[in-house]
Formats: structure tokens, C-alpha cells, sequence
């Protein structure tokens, strides 16, 4: 494993134990350097890391609103442009529901702008920090506290938002998806995509303990299974063609049920759902094979 | 174009030449009538090459406010300009700019809102953002527009406060008026090139977190803070407005003209008051209409008019001392707080309260304070309409009244 050069994100926070979402944020850490400023979106990250009067962060790092860190970040980079700063590097980091749902309008017009900004997703299919509600990014069939199960519902029946394909379809350079079962992808990921000349876009599944109701020794074994499930795989796109991806020609993936019947958000599922997100999987499995 | 020369100008074209001279590092802005015109300008300077700044073309109002606040935090001098929807889309980030401490300049082309959907001026925008932490001009012309533009810069760098200057939407921001622009090197006189200081802003030699999480046990302290500062900043208004004045000449408002005998001129930044010393009737507005009330009673020599140049911090103190002999008080204003009367007639009630015992002062007991609310959605507010005002204030069945036509 790489090592952090100085610790640009502290140990001390107050994040869950076990947490998904901050095995990923230490791992893109790893993959920066000091010349680097960090707008961060409304989220758990934000209220984990910040409890004023203490700060886990070593970067120049701010805070604003709930959706706007892309906007933030966009005048973050005119200003350095106005001082001739070339080597300082912007990052932005949201969550699922900052990024899919109520910031997308302000990320769209980011990506417009054709900026040098990496933004960076971490995406627990749901809006954690208020209390595991539905977002855009919350899977079919899992239960949340706005998609509860029940005597009538099995959860969300709603399909996650497509959002790496949003990315490329803004023309970026450079577009992935990792999960934090794979600190090292994620690493090697933010380096290349500060490597490319324009906006770029990772996106990382962080599995969430309370709202995957999972234990707090298996956030990472949860990142490692939706990658070998084909339902999250590792995919990179370099001028939007398909890079690198781990679904690749030995590649055999084991039946979603092995990540589903791990989790309690879908522990209400039927058979018939299972084969709709085996299905899924499935489609994966085309889609994505290099 | 010879220094100190008047021009005639439209009045965006004269606030967008006052921020190329003052050279802010980063423009933003998204398009609504009747701030277009400012920012078209912005845009066509920076197309010529006769401005240097970033212009970031924002997708929403929400969007570019949030990108002067992200460049603001980063240590430069920022600029962006609005009008009613656009300022009413962009509230949480006012607030925010506000709490962050950034001392960012926009100017709100005042406009109605919606709905009826309407496109004409009046302040019904800006008063939804009054309670926000800014520190709020209002200008009545053109030149006072353009000065209020330079002063803005200086207390928001000096007092790391954002200021908001109002300008009347189509009424200053369309019509054409002479007026002196300011030139590079008087600006750069009285505002120095913006260097804030180190761990202020976003920084790799110096990394600083900004917009913390703040828990019951500090956040209180902040706003109180962020509210002392703004009420300890009226007489830096007044001495940086003074200040201005020595560098820059053109007047820009009619008390501060030579004084004559019995009456009594007070122009200080904060207010300008014309009219008799003992007046039976003093008229109080914001903006543009000044000049149409100021027309209006010109020949009677009964009557004082106030005008409110800075709204937010309220120069409650400096209002009181104008009432002080008076018996009438008409408050004409653009704007309404539904369910209750014109915000300027409450703040105006709630001002003259003692502020040593919180009990309501000599002035309160013996006013009598009418509120007229006029011109809603750009209704024409005309002389008739103020001298039917002044005639009506002293009559004791009511206290508030809608004035649209006469």
C-alpha cells in the first residue's frame, strides 16, 4: 500500500467505526499531494471531520452548502488561475446524494466549464448523514428509511442513476468507478485523473454500516464483493472509451445473492427480486467487459 | 476621457466601467432583467482585453454565487450582480458568504418577484435577504451608485463583510444620467490592491479549514459576533465614506449642498437629510424614489426627507436624531412584509426604541408614524401620488395605506 506522504486527513474523526466512506477519503488522499485544495459538499464527511473547534484536515479545505462544492470549486480555480498558480490541484468531494440528486445541476455546469477539477463521489447509496434515506444512487430493492420494507414494500424500486454515464456523456477525459474494498485502485485512480488536463469524475461505493446494516468489521469486504458480484465493478474510461475494468476475460462472478443476503437493507427481498438484480449483474457483465 | 468628466451613461453601463476600474480577479453572473446589462458589459470589457478578470459563466444564479464565494475564499477580489428570482435562488449561498466572513460585492438590480411573475422594479428581493449579514446600500442615482460601488470594496475588505449596493431595476439601471466615473488610480488611492491576511484564505503553504461544523456550544457565539461586527461597522461607513469623498468629488446627493439658514443638511453616509431643522413632516425612503419625493416637496419648507442609504447595519440612531423635532413621519417603500406593514416602517418603529431601557422612547410616544407602500412591480410613483402623501400623514384613522394611484 502506498504511503501517505504527511497526513492530509487526520486519524481522530468521528466517523462510525468501521467506516466505509472514510477507508475510501483516506485512500484518495493517498494518491495527492500538498498542492491540493479541497471543497467538500454537506455530509458526513463534513460533520465527522470538522466539529469545530477541531479540523482532521491538513489541506486547505472548505465547506459551504449542501450542493454547490462543484460551483465552490469552480471559483476556487479561477482564483488560482488569476495567480498564475498552475501546480495547485482542486478536488471536490460529495456524497451520493450531493452528487446524483440536489448538486447535479451545479456539477453538470462544472463539467461544462471544462475546469482541471477532480470531483470525487462517495457514494453510499443513500443520504447517510441525515439518516439513511432513498437517493438517486439507492439501489433497487434496498430498504431505507424513505424506501422502508414492509407488509407492502420490499424497499426502493427505483434503478440507481446512471451516473458515471452522465459523466462521459459531459465529454470527460476521464471517468472511474472503484469501491472501498480496493484502497489501492482508489489511489492509483486520483493520481491518473489529476494526470489528465480537464475535469475528471470518481465515483467510489462506500459501504455504509447503519444504512447497509452491515457490521463494522465488513465495510471493505462489502466493497470487495459488489466488484466480484459485477454489480459495482472497478471501471476506468479514458476519453470515454473503456480503459480498464474488472470484468475482463477470466472474470467469474459470484451471485449477487453472496452481497444481497449480507446486508440487512435487503433482507426483505423475494426470489423474483434477487433474479431482477442477478439480471443487472448481468447486463453488467456486457456492458463492461474489456 | 479627461479625469472627473461627466458622461451620460446608463446606469449599468456606469456601475460595470466603476468595477472594471476597481479590477475585481473573478466575475460570475447568470442573466436576469435588469442586471443584464452590468454583466454584458463585464463581458464585452473582458472580450476587448480591457479587462483582465476570470468570467466564469455560471449556469444558475445559485451557481454563481457559490463560485465568487469559492474564489473569494480563495483570497481574491470578486464581483457578481443579480435582481429578484436570481437574488431569491441564490439565498442559502448569501447567508453562507456571509457566515464564512467573505468579503465578496454583488449588486442587486431590485425587481419585484414572483408571483404574478413581473420584470419592474420595486425592493420586495432584497428585503427577503435583508437578515442575512450583509451589509446593504441603497443608491437613489447614478452617481451615488457608482461611489457606493468603490465604498463597497473598502468595507468588505477592511470588515470582512459582504455588501449588497441596490440600484432601482430599469429606473437607474436603464436610464441615462451624467455621471463621473472614477479612474484607476483614484480607486487604487483610496483602495489598496486586496491582500488578505495569511491563514484567511485557501492556501497550500498555509491550509486552513473553512466552513466548519459548529455544535450548540460555539455556534451562538458567531452570530452574535458576525451581528456585533455588523452594527460596530456604521461610523466606519461614515469615515470611510468621508474618505471617498476627499479623493472623489462628484456630488451624489443634494444635502451635501451648502447649508442656509433654518434648515438643516445632514449627509453622512449612512442618511442624507434635507429640510427644515423643526419639520412637521419628515418622508423616509430607500432608492430612487428619493429623487422623485425630494422634486415633489421641494417648495414646502414644512417638510424633511430622509433617505436611507444603508439599510443593514440600520443606522437606527441616525434616524432618531432627524425625528427628533418632527410630528409626522410618512415612511414610503417599494416592498412589503405580507402580514404585517413595510419592513423600513417596522424597523423604523422598532428603531426608535430606547436602546439603553428597550422602552419606547420620547419620539415613539409623540410620532405619528405612517407607512405608505408604493410602486409594487414598477408601478410609476409620481409627484401627485407624494404630495397627496404629505397631505394625508397627519390624518390619525390608520397606519398603514397602499398608494397606487391617485
Amino acid at each position: 500500500m502506498n504511503r501517505p506522504p504527511k497526513k492530509f486527513l487526520s486519524p481522530g474523526h468521528n466517523a462510525c467505526a468501521g467506516c466505509g466512506q472514510l477507508v475510501a477519503v483516506q485512500a484518495v488522499m493517498r494518491g495527492l499531494d500538498e498542492d491540493t485544495i479541497i471543497a467538500n459538499a454537506t455530509g458526513c464527511l463534513e460533520v465527522t471531520t470538522t466539529a469545530y473547534p477541531q479540523s482532521a484536515w491538513g489541506l486547505p479545505w472548505i465547506h459551504s452548502l449542501f450542493e454547490n462544492a462543484a460551483s465552490v470549486a469552480s471559483g476556487i480555480k479561477a482564483a488560482l488561475k488569476q495567480k498564475k498558480d498552475g501546480k495547485t490541484k482542486v478536488l471536490v468531494q460529495g456524497g451520493d446524494g450531493g452528487t446524483y440528486d440536489i448538486g447535479l445541476g451545479l456539477i453538470s455546469g462544472m463539467w461544462e466549464r471544462g475546469e482541471n477539477i477532480l470531483y470525487v463521489c462517495y457514494d453510499t447509496e443513500a443520504y447517510s448523514n441525515t439518516g439513511i434515506q432513498a437517493s438517486g444512487a439507492t439501489p433497487y430493492g434496498a430498504s431505507t428509511t424513505t424506501t422502508p420494507k414492509g407488509s407492502e414494500s420490499i424497499g426502493s424500486t427505483q434503478a440507481k442513476k446512471d451516473m458515471l454515464a452522465i459523466a462521459l456523456a459531459h465529454g470527460l477525459k476521464y471517468a472511474a468507478q472503484s469501491t472501498a474494498g480496493y484502497p489501492d485502485d482508489i489511489t492509483n485512480k486520483v493520481k491518473r485523473a489529476l494526470d489528465v488536463d480537464g475535469p475528471s469524475y470518481l465515483q467510489i461505493l462506500s459501504p455504509c454500516i447503519p444504512g447497509w446494516q452491515i457490521n463494522n468489521d465488513e465495510a471493505v469486504f462489502m466493497g470487495k464483493l459488489a466488484v466480484e458480484t459485477a454489480l459495482y465493478p472497478l471501471l476506468e474510461y479514458k476519453d470515454g472509451i473503456l480503459n480498464a475494468s474488472s470484468i475482463t476475460g477470466s472474470f467469474r462472478a459470484k451471485p449477487v445473492a453472496e452481497y444481497l443476503k449480507k446486508q440487512g437493507r435487503f433482507k426483505n427481498l423475494s426470489e423474483e427480486d434477487l433474479k431482477h438484480i442477478q439480471s443487472l449483474a448481468d447486463a453488467n457483465l456486457k456492458r463492461y467487459r474489456l | 476621457m479627461p479625469k472627473n468628466e461627466k458622461q451620460i451613461l446608463e446606469g449599468s453601463r456606469a456601475i460595470a466601467l466603476t468595477i472594471k476600474n476597481i479590477g475585481p480577479a473573478v466575475v460570475s453572473a447568470y442573466p436576469i432583467t435588469p442586471q443584464t446589462h452590468i454583466v454584458e458589459d463585464l463581458a464585452e470589457f473582458k472580450a476587448d482585453g480591457r479587462s483582465g478578470f476570470e468570467y466564469v459563466r455560471a449556469e444558475s444564479e445559485f451557481a454563481a454565487a457559490s463560485i465568487i464565494l469559492g474564489a473569494s475564499a480563495t483570497g481574491v477580489r470578486v464581483y457578481s450582480a443579480t435582481s429578484s428570482q436570481g437574488l431569491l435562488l441564490m439565498t442559502e449561498v448569501v447567508h453562507n458568504i456571509a457566515g464564512l466572513r467573505l468579503p465578496v460585492v454583488m449588486t442587486c438590480a431590485n425587481r419585484a418577484i414572483s408571483s404574478p411573475i413581473n420584470i419592474w422594479n420595486d425592493h420586495s428581493d432584497v428585503i427577503t435577504v435583508r437578515d442575512a449579514g450583509w451589509i446593504q446600500l441603497f443608491a437613489a442615482n447614478h452617481q451615488e451608485a457608482v461611489n457606493q460601488h468603490v465604498l463597497a470594496y473598502k468595507l468588505a475588505e477592511k470588515l470582512r463583510l459582504p455588501v449588497m449596493i441596490n440600484v432601482d431595476g430599469f429606473i437607474l439601471t436603464h436610464s441615462y444620467e451624467p455621471v463621473v466615473i472614477p479612474g484607476r488610480e483614484k480607486i487604487r488611492k483610496y483602495l489598496p490592491a486586496y491582500r488578505p491576511s495569511a491563514g484567511s484564505y485557501l492556501d497550500p503553504k498555509n491550509p486552513v479549514t473553512l466552513g466548519a461544523f459548529f455544535t450548540p456550544q460555539d455556534y451562538m457565539e458567531t452570530r452574535e459576533q458576525l451581528h456585533h461586527d455588523l452594527v460596530a461597522s456604521l461610523p466606519m461607513i461614515k469615515n470611510e465614506y468621508q474618505a471617498w469623498k476627499k479623493i472623489f468629488h462628484p456630488s451624489d446627493d443634494e444635502a451635501s449642498g451648502p447649508k442656509t439658514p433654518g434648515r438643516m443638511n445632514i449627509d453622512n453616509g449612512l442618511i442624507s437629510y434635507y429640510g427644515p431643522q423643526k419639520p412637521d413632516t419628515v418622508v423616509i425612503a430607500l432608492g430612487s424614489v428619493i429623487g422623485t419625493i425630494r422634486s415633489a416637496l421641494r417648495d414646502n419648507p414644512r417638510i424633511g426627507v430622509l433617505k436611507i442609504k444603508v439599510y443593514r447595519p440600520f443606522p437606527a440612531a441616525e434616524i432618531a436624531t432627524c425625528l427628533q423635532n418632527a410630528k409626522n413621519v410618512a415612511i414610503i417603500e417599494k416592498a412589503v412584509s405580507l402580514g404585517q406593514a413595510g419592513p423600513l416602517y417596522t424597523d423604523i418603529a422598532a428603531g426608535l426604541t430606547e436602546v439603553e431601557t428597550g422602552s419606547l422612547s420620547k419620539y415613539n410616544k409623540r410620532l405619528n408614524l405612517k407607512n405608505y407602500i408604493v410602486g409594487l412591480g414598477g408601478r410609476d410613483v409620481t409627484e401627485k401620488m407624494i404630495i397627496e402623501i404629505a397631505k394625508d400623514v397627519p390624518k390619525k384613522n390608520h397606519y398603514l395605506k397602499f398608494i397606487g394611484q391617485i
